[in-house]
Formats: C-alpha cells, sequence, structure tokens
C-alpha cells in the first residue's frame, strides 16, 4: 500500500510562508510536518532582495508613518483590486511580523540610532522597505530556517506534491512523490496547508526559481475542486539582467539608481514624472517594454540601469549582492558600467482563492504566500509586499488551520487516500509507459514561448486567442509525451513532466482570464481596451477547473475606506 | 561543441562511479547547469542533480568542477577555458545518485552549533537596537548559503566526520558576534571541543571554495581566540 504518514497539520511548502505557517501551527500544540520540494533555504524566498514593507516610521522622511498609509499606497498599487479588509490586516500586522523576525535574529540594516534601517521602493513617497543590503529574502528565510530548527519542526525534503485528497466534506491529506526513491507517499492531515510559491517558469524570461513551475497552485485547482482568483495578474519586474533575468533589485533604483534609454533619456520622465524610477513595477515595466519596441532600447532587448553616480560606497554598502550578480553572470561591475536591464515575468499576484484567513473553499484546505490570492495585491504588487505577505498570512493561516483542526469532527481519511493513490498510480504508470512520440522539452519551450508572446506585459485580443489556442493544442500534445528515463530514484525527467502538467492548465487559466478581462487594470494591460473600467471590471476573476477545462466566473472587490480613484504617479 | 564528462553512479547498482561523455552545443553565456540541463533534455533523462535558483542564492548545485567545488549556476562555460569539463559530485560525502550527494551530515553540524539567535533578555516592544558598526561585525558570515563547497573541500572535516567544519563554524560565528545574542559562554563550549575550532588547521582549501567569498577560517580563528 506504500509509504503513509499522519500529521494533523501538513505544510506544503518551505519558504518563508510554510515555515512561518508550521512554526505557528507549532506553538498551538499541534502535530504538524513540511513537505518541500527542496531543502528549506533552497526555497525561492530565498532570492528576494530589496526588502520588506511595515510602517516602523523609522527613516528619515517617514517618522509619520502609520498602517493607513501603507493601506493606501498597497490599494493604489493594486489598482484598486486589493480587497481592503486584507490589506487592513496585513499593513496592520506588518511592523509585529517584522520585530518579531529581528527577535529571532533577522539581520536587518541599521540606521545610525540603531534601528531597522528603511529604504524607498516604489508606489510608496517615503521609505518604508525594511532590508537586510540587497539580501533580504536570504536573511529572513535563513532566519526562518533556524526558528524552524530550533522548534524542532519536521520537514520531508524532496517532495513533489501530487494531489490534494479530499472527502465528501473536507481535504484529509495528500499525495506526494519522493524523489530520492521514486516512492508515493500519503499524508493524512487534518488539515493541509499549502505554500508553494508561483508559476513563473511558464514563462521564457522569468527572475523565478527553476523549481517554480506552479505544480502547488496546479494541484490544487486540478485536484482540489478549489478555484484561482485573478490569475492574469501577472508581475513583470522592471529590471531582470539581460540574458539570465537574474533579478536586479527594485532597490537599486530606491538608492537612485536611474533608467536609461539608447539616447541617453531618463525616459521615465515621459511616463511618471514625478515617482520617475520609483513608480510602481507595473508602470515601470511597461514603460521600459514601449522604449524598446519603439526602438529606444539597445539591440531590440533592453535599456541600461545606472547606478555609477551612487558611487563605490554606497554600492558595496547597500547593493554588494547585485554588483557579485552582474560580475558573475554578466560579466560587468555596476561601479563602473550600467547594467543592461529588461522586463522579467517575476510574480503571481493571483492564485488559490483565500480569504484572509488563508482558508479556501475545501474545509481543511489553507494556502499563504504566493501561490494564494487573498487578495491584496489586486493588480499589481508594491515591491517589499510580498515578504510581507508570505510571513503574515502563513502565520495567520497557521493560527486559522489550527483552529479549524481543534474543533473538527473526526472523518474516515484513510479510504479516501487509498482509493487516490491507485488513481495516481495509474497515472504515473501511464506517463512512464507512454508510447507517444512528442518530446517534452518541445511542449515545454513553446509554452514559454507562446506565454511570453501572448500574453506578456501588452496583450490584446487576437494574440490571447492564439495563445489559448496554442495552450489547448500543448495540453493535447502532452497527452503523448515520451519519458526517456524509467529510474525510480532522483528521476528528473520524470518530475519535471509531472510538472509540465501542471504548468500547461496554469498557462490556460492566465490566457483565458486575460483574453475575458476587457480592461486595463495593474500587471494587466490591454492594448484594445486601454483603460481601467470599474463600472465593469471592479470585480475579481474566478477559475475553477470543469471537465479539464477552465470556467471563469466572479466574485466581488472588498472596498472600505479607498474609493477608487485615477491613478498617477 | 565543449565535451562534458560526468560521473555516474547509482549506489543501489554500480560498484563504483564511471564517467559518461555528452557534447554539448555551448552557447555564449551558458552556465554549467544550463549544461546539465541541456543533456537531461536532449541527450539523457537519467542523470541527476540538484538545482533551484539558478542565480547563485540558494546553494542546491554545489559539484567538483574541472576540479574544483563550485555552484553550477554560477560557473559560465567560457570562464572555464576549457574544452573539456569534468564533474563529479562533492567530494567526501556519500553519493546518492550522480551529482546528488548526502547533505545530511552536513546539517547534523550545523544544527549542533544551535543554529539561532538566543537572547535571554526580556524581548522589547520594538526591534533589539543594534548599531551600524556591531551589524557590520557580521556582514560576511550572513552571506552563507549553506552550498557545502567548503565542508566537503576541508581536509579535516574529510578525515574526521564528527568535525564540525567551517560552515556550522561560521555560524557559530555569525551568532557569537551578534551584539544580540547572550549565549557566548555556551557557544564556546559548543565549538571548543576537539571536534570544533581546534580542528581547523587554517589550510584556507573552505576560502578558496566559497562561492560567496567568504573566509570561514576567519570565524574558526575568532572562536579560537575566544573558547
Amino acid at each position: 500500500m506504500g509509504i503513509s504518514h499522519r500529521h494533523q497539520v501538513i505544510v506544503v511548502g518551505a519558504g518563508l510562508s510554510g515555515l512561518r505557517a508550521a512554526l505557528e501551527a507549532k506553538k498551538e500544540g499541534l502535530d504538524v510536518a513540511v513537505l518541500s520540494r527542496v531543502q528549506p533555504v533552497r526555497s525561492h524566498s530565498i532570492a528576494a532582495q530589496g526588502g520588506i514593507n511595515a510602517s516602523l516610521a523609522n527613516a528619515e522622511g517617514g517618522h509619520d508613518d502609520n498602517w493607513e498609509k501603507h493601506a493606501f499606497d498597497t490599494v493604489k498599487g493594486s489598482d484598486y483590486l486589493a480587497d481592503q479588509d486584507a490589506v487592513e490586516i496585513m499593513t496592520k500586522e506588518a511592523p509585529g511580523i517584522v520585530y518579531e523576525m529581528e527577535h529571532w535574529g533577522c539581520p536587518f540594516s541599521r540606521t545610525k540610532e540603531g534601528l531597522i534601517a528603511q529604504r524607498p521602493f516604489g508606489g510608496a513617497a517615503f521609505p518604508r522597505t525594511c532590508y537586510a543590503s540587497d539580501i533580504t529574502g536570504h536573511a529572513l528565510l535563513h532566519t526562518m530556517y533556524e526558528r524552524s530548527v530550533k522548534e524542532n519542526i519536521k520537514v520531508y525534503e524532496e517532495y513533489l506534491l501530487l494531489s490534494i485528497v479530499k472527502d465528501a466534506n473536507a481535504c484529509v491529506g495528500i499525495v506526494a512523490l519522493e524523489v530520492a526513491t521514486g516512492e508515493l507517499v500519503t499524508i493524512e492531515a487534518d488539515a493541509v496547508i499549502m505554500a508553494t510559491g508561483g508559476y513563473g517558469r511558464i514563462y521564457n524570461k522569468s527572475t523565478n526559481a527553476l523549481i517554480n513551475t506552479g505544480s502547488g497552485m496546479a494541484a490544487v485547482y486540478m485536484t482540489a475542486g478549489v478555484p484561482l482568483k485573478d490569475l492574469e495578474f501577472v508581475q513583470f519586474h522592471p529590471t531582470s539582467l539581460y540574458g539570465t533575468n537574474i533579478l536586479i533589485t527594485e532597490g537599486a533604483r530606491g538608492e537612485g539608481g536611474y533608467l536609461y534609454n539608447c539616447k541617453g533619456e531618463r525616459f521615465m520622465k515621459t511616463y511618471a514624472a514625478k515617482a520617475m524610477e520609483l513608480a510602481p513595477r507595473d508602470i515601470v515595466a511597461r514603460s521600459i517594454q514601449t522604449e524598446i519596441n519603439e526602438g529606444r532600447g539597445y539591440d531590440n532587448e533592453y535599456v541600461l540601469l545606472d547606478l555609477r553616480h551612487l558611487g563605490r560606497e554606497k554600492i558595496m554598502e547597500r547593493l554588494p549582492g547585485i554588483r557579485d550578480i552582474c560580475i558573475h553572470f554578466a560579466g560587468i561591475d555596476p561601479i563602473d558600467s550600467p547594467i543592461p536591464i529588461q522586463p522579467g515575468q517575476h510574480y503571481s499576484m493571483g492564485g488559490i482563492d483565500t480569504d484572509p484567513k488563508g482558508a479556501t473553499s475545501l474545509p481543511g484546505l489553507y494556502a499563504a504566500g504566493e501561490v494564494a490570492c487573498v487578495s491584496v495585491h489586486g493588480g499589481n504588487r508594491l515591491g517589499g509586499n510580498s515578504l510581507l505577505d508570505t510571513i503574515v498570512f502563513g502565520k495567520l493561516s497557521g493560527r486559522f488551520a489550527s483552529e479549524y483542526v481543534k474543533t473538527k469532527k473526526k472523518s474516515g481519511q484513510g479510504q479516501a487516500l487509498s482509493l487516490h493513490l491507485q488513481k495516481i498510480k495509474d497515472n504515473i504508470h501511464r506517463l512512464e509507459n507512454s508510447t507517444g512520440k512528442e518530446k517534452p522539452t518541445d511542449v515545454r519551450n513553446q509554452l514559454k514561448e507562446t506565454m511570453t508572446e501572448n500574453a506578456g506585459i501588452f496583450r490584446q485580443k487576437s494574440k490571447l486567442q492564439t495563445g489559448l489556442a496554442k495552450v489547448k493544442e500543448l495540453k493535447e500534445r502532452y497527452k503523448n509525451i515520451h519519458i526517456s528515463n524509467k529510474g525510480k530514484k532522483f528521476n528528473l525527467d520524470l518530475v519535471r513532466n509531472l510538472e509540465l502538467e501542471g504548468k500547461l492548465e496554469l498557462a490556460e487559466v492566465i490566457v483565458a482570464g486575460a483574453l475575458n478581462r476587457e480592461e486595463s487594470r495593474g500587471s494587466h494591460f490591454r492594448t484594445d481596451f486601454p483603460e481601467r473600467n470599474d463600472e465593469k471590471w471592479l470585480k475579481h476573476t474566478i477559475a475553477s477547473f470543469v471537465n479539464g477545462a477552465v470556467k471563469i466566473d466572479h466574485k466581488p472587490v472588498t472596498i472600505t475606506q479607498f474609493k477608487p480613484q485615477a491613478r498617477t504617479y | 561543441m565543449v565535451t562534458f564528462k560526468i560521473a555516474r553512479f547509482d549506489p543501489d547498482k554500480d560498484k563504483e562511479p564511471r564517467f559518461q561523455t555528452y557534447e554539448v552545443p555551448a552557447e555564449k553565456e551558458m552556465s554549467v547547469l544550463e549544461a546539465l540541463f541541456y543533456i537531461v533534455e536532449n541527450l539523457d533523462g537519467s542523470l541527476a542533480f540538484r538545482y533551484s535558483c539558478r542565480g547563485a542564492v540558494c546553494g542546491s548545485c554545489a559539484m567538483r568542477i574541472n576540479g574544483q567545488n563550485r555552484l553550477a549556476c554560477q560557473t559560465l562555460i567560457k570562464k572555464l577555458g576549457s574544452d573539456t569539463i569534468t564533474i563529479s559530485p562533492l567530494p567526501h560525502l556519500a553519493v546518492q545518485k550522480d551529482l546528488i550527494v548526502d547533505m545530511a551530515g552536513f546539517f547534523d553540524k550545523y544544527e549542533k552549533i544551535k543554529p539561532y539567535l538566543i537572547n535571554n533578555d526580556p524581548i522589547p516592544d520594538k526591534e533589539f537596537k543594534q548599531s551600524i558598526k556591531e551589524r557590520a561585525k557580521i556582514d560576511e558570515m550572513i552571506n552563507c548559503i549553506l552550498c557545502g563547497n567548503c565542508y566537503s573541500a576541508c581536509t579535516m572535516a574529510a578525515t574526521n566526520s564528527d568535525y564540525l567544519g567551517p560552515a556550522a563554524l561560521t555560524k557559530a560565528y555569525r551568532f557569537y558576534a551578534d551584539s544580540r545574542d547572550t549565549a557566548n559562554e555556551e557557544r564556546k563550549k559548543l565549538v571548543g571541543g576537539e571536534d570544533g575550532v581546534y580542528r581547523c588547521h587554517t589550510l584556507f582549501n573552505c576560502a578558496e571554495v566559497c562561492p560567496k567569498n567568504i573566509v570561514p577560517t576567519y570565524s574558526i580563528q575568532k572562536l579560537k581566540g575566544a573558547a
């Protein structure tokens, strides 16, 4: 019957959200374990650079900061699609969770008074982004992992989640593949918390880790009967390193970096005269892409991010990681040369539809962090708000999942799990023994190309239709893919092809949602509908998996204190 | 074309590792990690290796490339300046398959040194104060990505499996030197025994292979001075 384990709570994903959720469930006295595709410090939270927003009011110019100002900036940044009750929770929790991470040892950079240092970031009028030089994600994730070691959190390392299992009423566990052995494992649990991050690798120019395939999000969509929300809102980071698309932090502009086109113009004056380089990401990414599209880039591919005027000392102190990345991956030193950058897929505003407690429509299934959509980011996330989201909603989902476990009635989960396991075994057996001729690499690469080409920064009806048709074609071709490796241990071929199935489904949701939404809002820009249309579209997209295809519905946005207004910077 | 000679080994089937050769059309800025993906996708789906961030921050893809422990993602083919690239797993660690090694021993050592801030003072409402100067003392150590390059390169760790090794000791010093940590006496005991700092013979093998340019020997010497 294979290997099976039982825990009261199983958290899937060991980045900031997952570890924070597990720590909270442990604090609540529950038997909790984490299951992860990688050793925890290999998770993608590690790659966050610039910082985490909280109204600590430590910095010059920001001494009167408070949660309402942070909430307003977040809502305006979201192009009014964020749910304002959720934003209120996040921004009120922000200072507390930043102090907690500091108490747990996070090595934040400091002000001359010895307080946590804060830097300017896009979409805020003054410094609110707490940072540890330019490795804030690294500093936070290591601290969170250190805490999880202290608290003896059990981690199942190197497992790929394949399926959520439910009985008639509730989520009862998961099925996963142990990558080291190739064995299928069932974990029975009273509550499952999803914290598996985003799907960046659906696009061919992405800042994301290679493990960001969206497999967790797809597993929930396909196997839990839980819908995804607002998946057409894809963030393109303005500054990814040309060539590898490794992230070059917004902090580089926060510290005073300039963007130049090939004519030597600081072109942001045309697009956001006041905020300039520190306009929100959607606006800066579109501006850069416009410059490139209109022939004012270099090689029709990139523009320049210039840090030289900051001087060696400031670069070495505030942006040493960026300098290393440029030296190792582009062969240039930003102290002496401008950095070639282009927009790259960076973040998913959309995700598993949850409420502010992290709860989904399936009792016992919770989600937090990038995999989830509460929604606190709406149509466009502000830089520095994702690290915040991961920890705040990691904690809250851990708390409310624990509350659920303590009050729920026992159900007979064993049977649902074993029935389900058989289904998955059959599926993998079929995949392994497929006599199809399709090369997975072709399907994977064509998917990435079509997404970047047809569902990128600028979108329009005909391209989205082309994209949707292509994704559907690739879904058909996937049925005939051939897996060459029949081995059990560390079978990358199998793992990557299991992930590919989910990528295709998520791609369909993104493109269908983008085609459906006939307006421009936040990161979703339709050249054929260039204006925001609150009358028709101030609502969330809800996408469900019905008979193997996406079905789109809607849900209202929660508006409390900030009435939608024109969004200028 | 660049020739890759890659160590293949499955401890369940093979008595000893063998080298398999692959020809990869190396593009301009291709990294070794990208070449490994080229191989898996086009030449041999059975090759196993670890990967995640591809940007030298996660520590997954440490391996031995042309005789030195490196991160595959951070190693550009053109920089190796060679038409033949030989890759084997990190030395002195048990191989699970091909380029994947068992990191359990490495993380055991990490856990042994109590890798977390200990502060027994009352917790303030806001942050613990720390001056810029105090914070600067741990600048270098906090860059560690726990890739294992140093541990695998350390002659002392290779010959004594109980030695805490350069990464764990750097982590220990990171907390020892943190002005917010109040457990220095305990930390001195944790690193002071014969499997601790005195095992280091200052050969600097660790520093040579660190992808983050950390010098673990510095932390170890500082701890020697204290313990």
